[in-house]
């Protein structure tokens, strides 16, 4: 089978209002960001024959992708909804590439939203999220989100050392960047006390070691890379894809510290023909800071076990040598549940067009990968972008 | 408010009569010879479809913890503590940690199955620290 290496790119990217937005539905911010990313391409609404969304837990509505479809007036020949968690955003880009490659659409529409913040009460919104347990054998203990990631840190802590000030870096950096974001939902910095002063919400994660809550919606559009040239702004060439699914609860995972985006980055790492060291900067799925340090070792920024020494070092600052999470992560930007990663793809986009205010822009990269994670380290999807087809 | 309560399936009665009972019961496979959690139609391994259950040890090792301080709900008492336990007879399974008054909670320490009434109908294993 040929790859799809170069075959596709991105040609518009937008989110919509980010943050807390109560006077807006899921599914308006959905709306919103679509016809955001269609401006962005140039395009008119009825020019996308290929549509992918991702369901709202706010907002849920059962053939999702089709009722986006419908309240848009658009009538697609390839319209489908995906559902891996916070690794959904670069399934579907997958998913997209490989319609495209294959003529199933000739320029795809990715959107999706969730109001989480506003859409749900704080009691509601738990219940549903910690409802990725196993419902017979894990959730009547009452695990929470922050509770099932707190195993892996708690793990991670004893096998290699990793303290708490290591984990709190993570934190520490994504703020950093949400200060020179304007749209970021948090700004103000932080320091490692801080994070690791504050409330402690399951141990060895304490509130500033968990992602927010957030109202939001991020598209995208792809299209083949033939096609690609002709919109308004530099396309962003899908060089590598690949998918890692390990387990779906926790309490299955074969290891804990060690988690299947180990696969899914060596997939996309062989599709690219490009290795760690060629990659400029990276956005690493951050719903709570253990994650981005067992990212950094699986995807092979550094050797296993060295993630906490690596976040400390400020190689991951924005002048270091492998930013990450430059827009301020779902830590502190937004995170509106299984869309969280897309706001990841859209400043990927942007800063591969060299489009952002200076303070934040990296200086002329050429080569990014994004990762998302899924359920509890479940399901991964790496993704590796750049500016040149080949 | 009621604290969550598993659904129970006919494949799965056996276990929660067993835990009624003060027993913990996995699925055997004869074919492989190796425990099984959580309950199957088929064994993981090998997929044979006729598992057996056989009562088990209840001893086991925590392979990682976490203390609850913010709880799901109104229904459960923070702190508390949900924990990976490996059984000694291979499976794992997520549980609760409980009596850590005078015995921290540590990853490799060894525990032993204990049962708390969770409602009329069920009963849930929990661990005790040896």
């Amino acid at each position: 089978m040929s790859s799809l290496r170069g075959k596709t790119a991105i040609v518009g990217a937008a989110d919509s209002e980010i943050g807390v937005v109560p006077n807006m539905t899921a599914t308006e911010l959905c709306v919103q960001a679509s016809m955001r990313a269609l401006k962005d391409a140039g395009l008119q609404k009825n020019q996308i024959d290929g549509l992918i969304t991702c369901n709202s837990m706010a907002q849920p509505i059962m053939y999702h992708a089709e009722a986006i479809a419908e309240y848009l007036q658009i009538f697609p020949r390839y319209c489908i909804s995906v559902g891996t968690g916070g690794s959904t955003t670069f399934t579907t880009v997958h998913h997209a590439a490989s319609a495209i490659a294959t003529g199933m659409a000739d320029v795809i529409l990715i959107t999706m939203a969730d109001s989480l913040r506003s859409g749900l009460t704080r009691e509601r919104a738990m219940l549903i999220q910690s409802a990725s347990g196993h419902p017979e054998y894990e959730q009547p203990y009452g695990p929470t989100v922050p509770a099932y990631y707190a195993l892996i840190g708690q793990a991670h802590a004893a096998k290699y050392g990793t303290t708490p000030e290591q984990f709190a870096s993570i934190a520490v950096t994504c703020r950093r960047n949400a200060g020179l974001n304007p749209s970021a939902q948090m700004q103000d910095p932080i320091s490692v006390e801080d994070v690791i002063n504050s409330r402690m919400i399951a141990d060895p994660l304490h509130l500033l070691d968990c992602s927010l809550v957030s109202d939001g919606g991020s598209a995208i559009i792809i299209t083949s890379a033939d096609r690609a040239k002709d919109f308004p702004h530099r396309p962003v060439y899908i060089l590598g894809v690949g998918e890692g699914h390990g387990h779906e609860h926790i309490s299955q995972a074969k290891d804990l510290t060690t988690s299947s985006a180990v696969e899914s980055g060596k997939r996309a790492y062989e599709m690219s023909g490009l290795t760690a060291k060629d990659i400029d900067f990276a956005q690493l799925y951050d719903c709570f800071t253990p994650t981005v340090i067992v990212e950094l070792e699986d995807l092979g920024f550094c050797p296993k076990g060295e993630g906490g020494a690596f976040a400390m070092s400020g190689e991951i600052a924005l002048e270091g040598s492998l930013p990450i999470n430059t827009h301020g992560g779902m830590l502190s930007h937004c995170h509106p549940g299984n869309p969280g990663s897309m706001f990841a793809l859209t400043e990927t986009v942007f800063q591969l067009r060299n489009s952002l205010p200076r303070a934040r822009q990296i200086v002329n990269p050429e080569v990014a990968l994004v990762h998302a994670t899924g359920g509890i380290m479940s399901s991964h999807t790496s993704l590796i972008v750049g500016v040149e087809e080949d | 408010m009621d604290k969550i309560q598993p659904i129970v399936t006919a494949l799965s009665q056996p276990y929660w009569d067993g835990c009624s009972k003060g027993l913990l019961r996995l699925q055997y496979c004869p074919e492989c010879r190796r425990h099984q959690f959580y309950p199957r139609i088929l064994c993981s391994s090998c997929a044979h479809s006729d598992l057996e259950w056989v009562d088990v040890t209840g001893k086991g090792t925590i392979a990682s913890f976490t203390i609850v301080s913010r709880a799901v709900s109104k229904a459960y008492q923070s702190p508390y503590v949900i924990a990976l336990v490996d059984l000694d007879e291979g499976p794992r399974m997520m549980s609760s940690i409980v009596d850590i008054a005078d015995k921290p909670v540590k990853i490799g320490s060894k525990v032993s199955v204990a049962f708390e009434q969770w409602s009329e109908e069920i009963t849930m294993p929990v661990f005790r620290i040896l």
